[in-house]
């Protein structure tokens, strides 16, 4: 493994940054000007001094080596996360040799930094393998939680169904006119249940009336689901394990990433943020070229933070993954990680289009409220299809329509660019609303490129 | 809806029922499969759930539309890694909001021009992903516009046909890319030219007039009588490069247009033929106008304007009606001195060389008009010599101030000489009076400047540095540098870059501004150079 070939590209660092704003002085900072003594190791730290107003420069230290997400220090004062130092390095470093040759020994002060750190990070490790058991405390207290909250997510469940009913009775057309005020407060009796996942699709209910032709379809098509959410939930007890437990996760109740982790060679199928406004929600989709399974990592940035934990689609890293419980459920969590991530030169397989819609209907009967599936399309083209663009199977007739928020995306202009009306293998998420390509690879020899 | 397809063996109208109750309301509709005293909306829960699972579950493909034909080969080779990373920052970097100080940090979007040039140089071709932000970049900045399309080359053009944003692309693709036919195929040639759009129709006539002058005019003759009056004017234009004395049957033809802009066109070209008939024409009307008086002192050019401008003039392309506040007989002679082949004059006035005549004094106020007029006829006819005479020497006191000649048509006399030539003349022109009006002359410099003129720009800002100033009193200068001055002169700012300790009189914490605006520089002269160097075809390619 070459320092050169695991360089990120500078879409890859500015994903990094927690504000537009920093994004942009990163940027500024991107380049050879304000550096001095900059230097990079092969165990993935990157270091440099920065020339800032004062008379004494920054000093900007960056570890990307570990899976969880690059861990910084600076000498400066901001309280940014990662600071402008800290992109603007990674951005000369990615670059290309010429600003941040590689070096065989940090210089002291970044020396000091990585040894501490990666000290702690072993300790922790050590200490949570023996500490799990130690977590719950007390087994009986913690029963005694988990039950008080399952009485009064019941409560809530059978609330929402009385909502339901009386919607119903009056009839959708009601629903139109009610408006979003009725919905938030429904919403906001759901928190009250700790049935964060139930108020969250009552929330989204609020906005269907004012979607666009073909409403009342989706209203129903989602209470119904709801309704089939709270009736799993009311009769959890006849469920089989694996279903009950798809419905407490979907009715938004703890849950620890216990199955058994799974050592693999995963390959980072794609990165994308989504942000309301409290909270940022990073997805990222693995997939092991081992196992040939498919896991998603998910990861929370308070408002205006991004996500710790960063992987750049492209590269692949030797490291076991722990799953969710729930049938269908592709959540994990990432566990020990055996070696810095590097380029990946393997591209996951793919499917035909007609194998992906049956692939999507086979997981609904694991999970019901699934809205899309992850999938590999293979040989597809990007192909227009009047104000809309569509995937077609280069060898049959049959194509998958984007998904209307995919079209508004300026990634779709990659693929299509990417394209230019040959094959492409194409990874992304495909469902009911239509697919949501997120990752593209060209024919024959050439990377992975992001589109979202 | 959105869903991939219809599931087909679902029973519609079951499912459309559902959802009529639904819409009404079930107190006054009743669901499909709800028995007398079951609760009437939680059936229809019940079922619309089981439907929804069962419609998502049976979802099939679409039908696929008709695919798009796929983009023509680039048959370029593919840009080095490094090149290409670099590309995709230059095109993140958007230009910033506000104005204010710039710091240290280079201005990454004023390298794209420089990068596309020599990546346009070194023939290389884009990764296809990035062209979505090329044309972007191109649409925002039309100066960009040609280099941009040319780099991204045959499938840009081909993707701008899918998206409205990006059909400038279309309209303006140098050359009309992959869109021109083998220009050896006389058959495909006519067919575009009968047929195509009027952008391919100018594409394709500037690509036959870049290889064979006489072609592109033949077949320009072709239809030229069918042409509309915009159109013409479009097509004439083109002639403009290549032009030669064989070009001068068809534009004396075109000189009797029904259009008078068409006209005048035809009447601009001819004079830039100091052979042409037209040319001879205006060379006996201006020698009736100019004559050497040897009565007094010295010897003395008198200027005679005409008194009227005559139908044969105005055929000539004479325009006849003086602009608001100019009198109409200078604005006469001016245009004919300006379309008098410059060899005419040694001969009118006493076998002198251009140098002699410029040096010669002029009565009445004329020498301004006189010498106007010949600066512009030396732009047009590309007259070095010339050129030469009327720019004087750059260390003339008369160069930097107000003079006979303006700094705009020096600018455009400069661009009649070789780059050498003109940056030895801008070089000694900034030698002598500085930085301050030297901006629009260093703009018509070739890039990188050659060392003389590198050097010249930047003793300048050394010397206005020491003079106390801002730096942003030559900040246009100093974004030129940036952009112009060759990276291998680095090492001569190095002696600047540090804050100077500040002198009595200097402006306060002009030092300090004055060392960033320098570190800027080197900062981007640094990076000019990585860049350049990752465009090298053979870097790039591993250890």
């Amino acid at each position: 493994m070459t320092q050169q070939g695991v360089r990120w590209t500078a879409d890859q660092v500015l994903a990094l940054a927690p504000d537009a704003a920093s994004r942009k002085a990163g940027s500024k900072l991107g380049a050879a000007g304000p550096w001095s003594e900059a230097g990079s190791s092969d165990e993935g730290t990157v270091w440099g001094l920065c020339k800032g107003s004062g008379s004494k420069p920054y000093q900007t230290v960056i570890d990307i080596a570990d899976a969880s997400g690059p861990a910084y220090k600076c000498s400066c004062p901001s309280r940014k996360f990662p600071c402008k130092h800290a992109l603007g390095l990674l951005l000369l470093w990615a670059g290309g040799e010429g600003s941040v040759p590689p070096a065989q020994q940090p210089p002291d002060w970044a020396q000091e930094w990585i040894k501490g750190r990666r000290q702690r990070a072993d300790e922790k490790r050590t200490v949570g393998a023996s500490g799990s058991s130690t977590a719950s405390v007390d087994p009986e207290a913690a029963r005694r939680r988990a039950e008080r909250r399952a009485v009064r997510v019941t409560a809530g469940a059978t609330e929402l169904e009385q909502r339901l009913a009386d919607l119903l009775r009056g009839g959708l057309a009601d629903a139109e006119q009610a408006g979003y005020g009725m919905w938030e407060e429904t919403a906001a009796r759901m928190v009250d249940a700790q049935a964060p996942g139930l108020a969250a699709r009552v929330r989204e209910l609020g906005a269907i009336p004012a979607s666009g032709p073909g409403w009342p379809v989706r209203l129903l098509e989602e209470c119904a689901l709801i309704h089939l959410l709270d009736q799993g939930w009311l009769r959890r007890e006849r469920l089989p394990d694996a279903l009950g437990d798809t419905v407490r996760a979907r009715i938004g109740l703890p849950a620890s990433a216990d199955g058994p982790p799974v050592r693999d060679r995963w390959l980072v199928l794609a990165q994308y943020d989504t942000a309301d406004t409290k909270l940022t929600t990073r997805r990222i989709w693995l997939y092991g070229a081992e196992s040939g399974r498919t896991a998603l990592l998910l990861s929370y940035g308070a408002a205006g933070r991004t996500p710790e934990l960063a992987l750049p689609v492209g590269l692949a890293l030797e490291a076991e993954v722990s799953a969710y419980p729930g049938a269908g459920q592709l959540r994990a969590a990432l566990g020990e990680q055996f070696a810095p991530p590097a380029p990946a030169v393997t591209r996951p397989p793919g499917v035909t289009t007609t194998e992906a819609t049956a692939r999507y209907g086979e997981a609904l009967r694991g999970d019901p409220w699934l809205d899309s599936v992850p999938v590999t399309l293979d040989r597809v083209v990007p192909t227009p299809d009047g104000d809309s663009w569509q995937l077609a199977d280069v060898d049959t007739d049959s194509a998958l329509p984007l998904t209307p928020a995919a079209r508004a995306r300026s990634g779709l202009w990659r693929l299509v660019a990417l394209s230019g009306g040959a094959p492409v293998k194409v990874f992304g998420e495909c469902g009911h609303r239509g697919f949501t390509p997120l990752t593209a690879w060209p024919e024959g020899q050439g990377e992975a490129v992001q589109l979202c | 809806m959105n869903s991939p397809s219809v599931p087909v063996d679902s029973p519609p109208s079951a499912w459309e029922e559902l959802v009529t109750a639904a819409l009404l309301g079930t107190d006054r509709r009743t669901p499909p499969g709800c028995a007398p005293g079951q609760e009437a909306p939680l059936v229809l829960l019940d079922t619309a759930a089981v439907e929804t699972v069962r419609r998502r579950a049976g979802l099939r493909p679409a039908p696929a539309a008709q695919r798009p034909r796929p983009a023509p080969e680039d048959p370029r080779p593919a840009l080095p890694s490094a090149a290409a990373r670099r590309l995709g920052m230059l095109l993140t970097d958007r230009p910033g909001v506000g104005g204010g100080r710039r710091g240290t940090a280079p201005d990454l979007m004023e390298l794209l021009p420089q990068w596309l040039a020599t990546a346009n140089d070194r023939g290389f071709a884009p990764p296809p992903q990035s062209l979505p932000a090329l044309l972007d970049a191109a649409r925002g900045r039309t100066d960009l516009r040609p280099a941009a399309l040319a780099f991204a080359g045959p499938r840009a053009v081909w993707l701008a046909r899918l998206n409205p944003d990006w059909r400038f692309a279309l309209r303006a693709t140098p050359g009309g890319g992959a869109a021109l036919p083998h220009l050896d195929d006389p058959a495909e040639v006519q067919q575009l030219w009968q047929e195509g759009l009027f952008a391919e129709r100018v594409a394709l006539l500037s690509a036959i007039r870049a290889g064979e002058p006489a072609a592109a005019r033949e077949l320009l003759a072709t239809t030229w009588a069918t042409e509309r009056a915009e159109d013409r004017l479009m097509f004439l234009d083109s002639l403009r490069s290549g032009l030669g004395p064989q070009d001068e049957p068809f534009l004396e033809q075109a000189l009797a247009d029904r259009s008078r802009n068409v006209r005048a066109t035809a009447a601009e070209l001819l004079s830039a033929l100091p052979g042409s008939a037209l040319a001879a024409r205006m060379a006996v009307r201006a020698g009736t106008c100019v004559a050497l008086d040897h009565t007094g002192e010295a010897p003395t050019i008198t200027v005679e304007a005409p008194h009227e401008c005559d139908a044969g003039m105005e055929r000539d392309g004479v325009v006849a009606k003086a602009p608001a506040g100019r009198g109409e007989r200078s604005w006469w002679f001016g245009q004919l001195v300006e379309a008098t082949p410059l060899g005419t004059w040694p001969g009118r006035l006493g076998g002198r060389t251009p140098r002699e005549i410029v040096a010669l004094p002029v009565a009445d106020d004329w020498q301004g008009e006189l010498h106007a007029a010949w600066c512009r006829a030396a732009v047009r006819q590309r007259d070095g010599e010339w050129a030469r005479a009327l720019l004087g020497s750059p260390s003339a006191p008369e160069a930097g101030g107000p003079g006979a000649v303006s700094l705009a048509e020096r600018a455009k006399l400069l661009g009649t000489l070789g780059s050498a030539e003109r940056a030895e003349w801008v070089g000694g022109f900034i030698a002598t009076h500085g930085l301050s009006e030297a901006f629009q002359l260093l703009g018509i410099c070739t890039v990188p400047w050659a060392e003389p003129l590198g050097r010249a720009v930047v003793d300048a800002l050394n010397i206005a540095r020491d003079a106390g100033s801002y730096p942003w009193s030559f900040s246009g200068v100093m974004g030129l540098a940036e952009r112009c001055l060759d990276p291998t002169e680095v090492s001569r700012l190095d002696g600047l870059l540090a804050v100077p300790d500040e002198p009595e009189d200097a402006s306060p914490g002009a030092g300090g501004y004055w060392a960033e605006a320098f570190q800027r520089l080197v900062t981007t002269l640094r990076l000019r150079a990585a860049m350049l160097e990752e465009l090298e075809p053979s870097s790039g390619s591993g250890d």
